[in-house]
């Protein structure tokens, strides 16, 4: 790692990671800074973002920020004019955060599993070597948190997948799944919620209305929810 | 109102964007050329942010269905009023009837219509500026077609002479402040961002090739043909927030672009961000052209971004004396 420390810390504006323990925080052009927490995808580390999020988002120089799986963007009102003083400012906030636990509400999401929607379940068993019926079982027995929002208006990002149902993306993407295929990315799970190009596995379909722009909030899920699927239909 | 008499696709209201829905996956949308958008919207004495019509695909004409002040920013699309040219960088007040059209620019990307008042559509979520890719905002989330009709806001019309006035276009007056290429290469200004030393030394053909901006590039981002950079083994990161200006490298080697209705969130290693201040300028990059990117740093993006304030300033401070002393004089 120390080599890539060294190139790093030798570019201004992009400085990277100083130890495995430290959080690494890079920029986006010159008002949005992102902080990534060192160690693995888990809960400790989503708590502890969610609490660096509450306490950056009242910054009066803040415009927007964005909490992200196990990281947060935090986008400025305008280029800062002291760069470093603001990184040092965001990595002791990140010393002193603790992690919290967000108070979400149960979500419960009703699904059909398997039937014409389900085009990956095959390649999904092929990968893990499970039956059709043991795949879906370990998805809708799954506890899942709601950890960050992003890709598309209200897309939720799920943390709580099976290890054993975990499956990579796709190198050839779906160029048109249906808004509300219920998909597995990785270590993720989430509800499609905008028909188009998706390199997320389908293994099910759910009716459920995950973003409304006439609502407050506009997005049906929120960091912190806990979801669960209901199998209201397994077709096999 | 006004009336769309002809368009292209992806002819859109916006206005400066949607903050505040990022964390909820909402791209901000807004002008991609957020500094045309402003301008225009001084120049018919409207506040900066009110919506406007961004127009890239052409020949587009409109009539007006009453009397109102109008200002054409942006690309310079020979515009016309009942056939009477305009110039460019110009507002100018127009009656019941008359029909502004547009012809494709023959440099730059986009125009923008802005009117004294603002366009009359209901914000949601805060902005009148069109999610395409979401369904909503701006005109029912969608791009303008033949025979939509717009209402525009009934504020004073601003004391504009008959035959109108403009401003110094951007690009002449701040010429000092952005970098120019003897051979039209877009210069555009980045800063290495977080994934940059994972590339090594390969990352320096980052900076020094040209990257032409393929025909599969819109609003939502750009993607760049040249020389590929690809890293060792292909690294996919955890899912992030990302804003416009972002510089990813997919597995392709090929760069992307985010633009206007970027992506909240990625997972693709970042070679650079563009600095802000160049984003208006990269807005207006054609389909086909070619650009490079130019390392820059914090204090250079801090230079350029207080010289375009102060030509913004220059512009509030001037445009409703101009405008009066012009009134009066016509009126001799």
């Amino acid at each position: 790692m120390t080599f890539m420390q060294s190139n790093a810390l030798s570019t201004p504006a992009s400085i990277s990671t100083v130890s495995a323990e430290e959080p690494k925080i890079s920029v986006i052009g010159t008002a949005a800074y992102l902080i990534e927490a060192p160690g693995a995808f888990d809960l400790p580390a989503q708590r502890r973002i969610w609490a660096l999020a509450h306490a950056v988002e009242p910054w009066p120089e803040v415009r927007e920020i964005v909490p992200g799986v196990t990281n947060l963007l935090v986008i400025l009102k305008r280029t800062p004019e002291e760069p470093e003083q603001f990184e040092a400012r965001l990595r002791h906030e990140w010393d002193c955060a603790r992690g919290i636990d967000l108070i979400g509400k149960t979500v419960e999401i009703p699904v059909t599993y398997g039937g014409e929607h389900a085009t990956d379940l095959a390649a999904v068993c092929d990968f893990t070597g499970l039956t059709d019926r043991e795949v879906v079982r370990l998805h809708w027995q799954g506890n899942y948190t709601v950890v960050a929002l992003g890709s598309a208006p209200g897309f939720g990002y799920l943390h709580g997948l099976d290890p054993r149902i975990h499956m990579p993306r796709k190198t050839v993407p779906s160029l048109r799944m249906l808004k509300g295929t219920v998909t597995i990315g990785g270590m993720q799970t989430g509800v499609s919620v905008l028909t188009g190009p998706n390199g997320w596995n389908s293994i099910g379909f759910a009716e459920l209305q995950m973003f409304d722009p006439m609502k407050n909030p506009p997005a049906l899920l929120a960091p912190g929810d806990k979801v669960r699927f209901v199998p209201e239909r397994i077709e096999l | 109102m006004i009336e769309i008499l002809q368009t292209g696709p992806l002819n859109t209201v916006q206005d400066l964007g949607r903050f505040g829905f990022r964390n909820a996956g909402v791209t901000s949308s807004g002008a991609m050329d957020w500094l045309a958008l402003t301008i225009g919207n001084l120049l018919v004495g409207n506040g900066e942010g009110e919506a406007a019509l961004e127009v890239q695909t052409f020949p587009f004409r409109l009539r007006f269905e009453r009397g109102t002040t109008v200002a054409i920013t942006g690309a310079d699309c020979d515009a016309r009023l009942d056939g009477r040219r305009l110039p460019p960088w110009w507002s100018v007040p127009v009656s019941t009837g008359q029909v502004l059209e547009l012809d494709a620019p023959r440099r730059s990307a986009r125009a923008y219509l802005t009117f004294a008042g603002g366009i009359d559509i209901e914000p949601v979520m805060g902005s009148r500026s069109t999610s395409l890719r979401g369904g909503f905002g701006g005109l029912d989330g969608r791009f303008l077609a033949a025979n939509d009709r717009l209402g525009i806001g009934s504020a004073y019309a601003c004391a504009v002479p008959p035959g109108g006035f403009g401003v110094m276009p951007p690009e002449a007056a701040l010429a000092e402040h952005f970098p120019a290429s003897q051979d039209g290469t877009l210069l555009v200004r980045a800063i290495p961002a977080g994934e940059y030393a994972l590339f090594g030394a390969e990352a320096e053909r980052f900076w020094t090739q040209t990257w032409k901006i393929s025909s599969q590039s819109d609003r939502t981002g750009y993607r760049l043909a040249g020389e590929p950079i690809r890293l060792a083994s292909p690294v996919e990161l955890r899912s992030h927030g990302v804003v416009p200006g972002v510089v990813q490298m997919p597995p392709s080697g090929e760069p992307i672009v985010q633009m206007s209705d970027a992506n909240t969130a990625g997972g693709y290693p970042k070679m650079a961000g563009v600095i802000d201040i160049d984003l208006w300028r990269l807005g207006q990059a054609r389909i086909g052209s070619r650009i490079q990117f130019v390392q820059s740093s914090v204090t250079e993006a801090l230079a350029a971004e207080r010289a375009v304030q102060a030509y913004l300033e220059d512009i509030r401070r001037t445009v409703p004396m101009l405008a009066h002393a012009l009134a009066a004089m016509s009126r001799r």
